[in-house]
């Protein structure tokens, strides 16, 4: 053969071809998962909703460029990681959330959720709940207190019991001052099905529809990019604990944050566990705690704490369930 | 129907179909061959001849005595010209005897080899896996007292993707394979034989069939799933045993050969021919992907000129498989007794080279793709940091190195080269599997 005809051969260690999956295309994934009911949240609401997206992505986008400039570092924008945690950051927000407080959030979930950690894949804990954790943590009352006008609302339920009526910020907190009561408002929860899976504008962004999260999650799980584990534990126990507390299951599933923190926030590559078992243990929970948080905790932040204390707890069960080797008897013969 | 498949592994694109319909062809004669002396695992050959010698086809050119080591011999009639250092495809610089062979070969004739029995005949023959690892087959003949053998599994998977090789040899000499399990069977008082055949290849799985009717071996299908061929997930889909950690097969009660192999078994055996050819895949990027029957010691750039050359642009060129082969830096190496193929891949067929180490992200690909339920994130993130210890609490002792776990990483950790790094700091501080 000539030389002329010899072209450059790189080398490099086998395997020579590797899967489709690559990070990038697997956060474009949970980005286009989200998009449906991050799209409907932006038809109902306008423009308070794209502000709070706007403020998260940008801000989250920025600090991780900034850091890593800082830092003289390669940039890593193109993992597609930061764009997911801005987004997920923003659907976890109430849509009349001041700007600013969007700004310092996402700042937290890049800077001290991730990059302090030494960048993707070293944090222990989800960046976008470190960031809504510090939200709610330094302004909770701006938070609870936003401005009502227009489409955003205080939700009033003309009540059939003992009480003339009962209004609050969400269909959540009516059903917990309903319960408090001992049902005196006659709260009907199962009344709140249409507006939970379909059109629900108050909680959080992320919770304008239950319908468009579950079919975001179930494709995730049908292309293999979640561990349909995690999110089967988790709702499964917080639908059987909310029914043994005397509750709807349904109610309890849709309402609040327990989809989107099922099947997009619990479900984090890096601060959930890596094998079957230690998912499952891991799902059911996050399950468990957020429904001993809602039902008998003293603030409405119960999604957010669950996930994070089970964040803490990955490391663990990965150790406790760690699946035996082929050829041993046992784990640790 | 084939039966469930092992846990793990995963499935790359077969690319089997360019050359799986090409029968096999001899190749030319080249103008000279490089025989290296250890194209095996174990002992290196010594040269037993020196520069201006003649030599004729089937003559012992190298050999050692040692226990795991099989000889060389010359793949042709001719003369010694040089007896030096040469580059082999794995990238290591080894003893060679470079033969310039004589005009007009008489492909059907050999110097016999002698030997009494099976074993002791196999050996002479210096026949080695011809799957891919190269062990001495010998030894694997004897098997250990306290472990009897009895089942022989004739290894048909060819599980790694574009290879056809071992596919056209099930479908054109499939009673040298059936004879070859039947001689490995009587060696080792072994009742069944079972060959097993990936179930992606079902003209190869008739012809097996149809030359094993009437003789105690059978044709087993199997699931299509890398690495179905690895000796212990073959084992297992087999008998559904798991090899014990650190024992040999024969724990399981099971010998593996490939089925390459047998057919060379059964050439020495039956026609005293040593094991101076074998048929090798040439296919990927290039004008005529095909199977060839190749004298040892053929340059691969023969191979590339015998199938018409690069076709479109090319970038890597892999000797063996593209989930575990090495990547050529040069054209200018031989063919050896376990070289199986000659893949060459263009720039869209593999990824870019990746810079730098990249994180891991934990999303656990790597332990679903695992065939032996390893960790490999962990192993290969303790073996960054050096911690030996701790990667051998993750049993990297235990790593096949069938490459799936790279295969499977988003980031493109190198994480079956970590691993090795592993094992090899591990075996140097004295641990065993």
């Amino acid at each position: 053969m000539s030389e002329r005809a010899m072209p450059r051969l790189v080398v490099t260690a086998p395997p020579h071809i590797r899967a489709p999956a690559s990070c990038r295309s697997i956060m474009l994934w949970v980005v286009g998962a989200l998009a449906p009911a991050a799209a409907w949240s932006i038809v109902l609401m306008g423009a308070p909703a794209v502000i709070t997206y706007a403020a998260c992505i940008a801000t989250a986008l920025l600090s991780e460029a900034a850091w890593n400039a800082a830092a003289r570092r390669p940039q890593t924008l193109g993992d597609g990681s930061a764009l997911v945690t801005g987004l997920l950051l923003a659907m976890s927000m109430p849509p009349r959330t001041p700007w600013w407080i969007s700004v310092a959030a996402a700042a937290v979930a890049i800077l001290l959720g991730k990059m302090v950690f030494g960048g993707l894949g070293w944090n222990l804990f989800n960046p976008a709940l470190v960031g809504r954790a510090f939200a709610v943590l330094s302004w909770g009352g701006v938070l609870s207190a936003l401005p009502t006008k227009g489409w955003y609302r205080v939700i009033d339920v003309p009540a059939s019991g003992a009480l003339d009526a009962i209004s609050g910020a969400t269909r959540l907190a009516i059903a917990a001052a309903d319960r408090a009561a001992g049902g005196a408002y006659g709260f009907d929860l199962s009344a709140q099905y249409p507006a939970l899976l379909f059109r629900n504008l108050e909680g959080s962004l992320g919770e304008v529809s239950a319908a468009l999260l579950v079919l975001g999650g179930l494709v995730l799980i049908w292309r293999g990019i979640i561990d349909w584990r995690i999110p089967a534990g988790y709702v499964g126990t917080m639908a059987v604990l909310s029914w043994a507390f005397g509750s709807d299951p349904l109610f309890h599933v849709m309402a609040g944050g327990v989809l989107l923190g099922a099947f997009f926030m619990a479900t984090d590559y890096v601060s959930s566990p890596m094998t079957r078992n230690a998912r499952l243990v891991y799902g059911i929970g996050c399950g468990l705690f957020n429904a001993v948080g809602r039902f008998f905790g003293s603030m409405p932040e119960a999604t957010t704490f669950a996930i994070l204390f089970m964040n803490g707890m990955a490391p663990l069960l990965d150790k406790a369930f760690a699946p035996r080797t082929f050829g041993w008897v046992k784990r640790d013969e | 129907m084939p039966k469930s498949a092992f846990a793990g592994g995963v499935h790359p694109p077969g690319m089997k179909e360019m050359s799986a319909g090409r029968p096999i062809e001899r190749a030319p004669v080249p103008e000279r061959l490089t025989v290296p002396m250890s194209q095996h695992l174990g002992a290196p050959c010594v040269p037993l001849v020196q520069a201006g010698e003649r030599v004729r086809r089937g003559q012992v050119v190298g050999a050692v005595d040692a226990l795991v080591s099989a000889p060389v011999h010359s793949p042709v009639d001719g003369e010694v010209v040089e007896v030096g250092e040469c580059l082999t495809a794995a990238g290591s610089r080894v003893t060679c005897v470079t033969i310039a062979p004589d005009g007009g070969q008489d492909f059907d004739r050999w110097v016999p080899v002698e030997g009494d029995d099976v074993p002791s005949t196999v050996r002479a023959a210096g026949i080695v896996g011809l799957g891919g690892a190269a062990f001495p087959s010998a030894v694997k003949l004897v098997p250990p007292k306290e472990h009897p053998v009895s089942t022989v599994i004739l290894n048909g998977c060819e599980c790694e993707p574009y290879l056809t090789c071992d596919h056209r040899l099930m479908v054109e000499s499939p009673e040298r394979i059936v004879r070859g399990g039947v001689l490995i069977a009587e060696a080792v008082g072994a009742r069944r034989v079972v060959v097993g055949i990936e179930s992606n290849k079902p003209d190869a799985i008739d012809a097996m069939r149809r030359a094993a009717d009437g003789t105690q071996v059978e044709v087993l299908p199997l699931p299509t799933k890398y690495p179905q061929g690895a000796e212990k997930q073959l084992i297992w889909s087999v008998l559904r045993k798991e090899v014990p950690h650190g024992k040999l097969p024969a724990a399981a009660g099971a010998l593996v050969h490939n089925v390459g192999t047998a057919a060379a078994i059964a050439d020495a055996v039956d026609s005293r021919k040593p094991l101076v050819e074998r048929v090798v895949t040439v296919t990927g990027r290039v004008a005529r992907p095909g199977n060839y029957l190749v004298l040892i010691g053929t340059p691969v750039s023969d191979l590339i000129a015998l199938a018409g050359g690069f076709s479109g642009e090319v970038e890597r060129v892999v000797a063996g498989g593209p989930m575990t082969g090495p990547a050529l830096g040069t054209l200018d190496v031989p063919v050896t007794k376990g070289m199986s193929g000659i893949v060459v891949l263009g720039p869209g067929d593999a990824p870019k080279p990746v810079d730098g180490d990249q994180p891991c992200i934990r999303c656990g690909r790597c332990s679903e793709a695992c065939p032996m339920f390893l960790q490999p994130f962990a192993i290969g993130t303790y073996a960054n940091v050096r911690m030996w210890d701790r990667a051998e609490q993750y049993h990297a002792l235990d790593c096949i190195e069938c490459g799936a776990c790279s295969y499977a990483c988003p980031t493109y950790r190198p994480l079956v080269q970590l691993i090795r790094i592993a094992k090899g700091a591990l075996m140097a501080k004295g641990v065993r599997p």
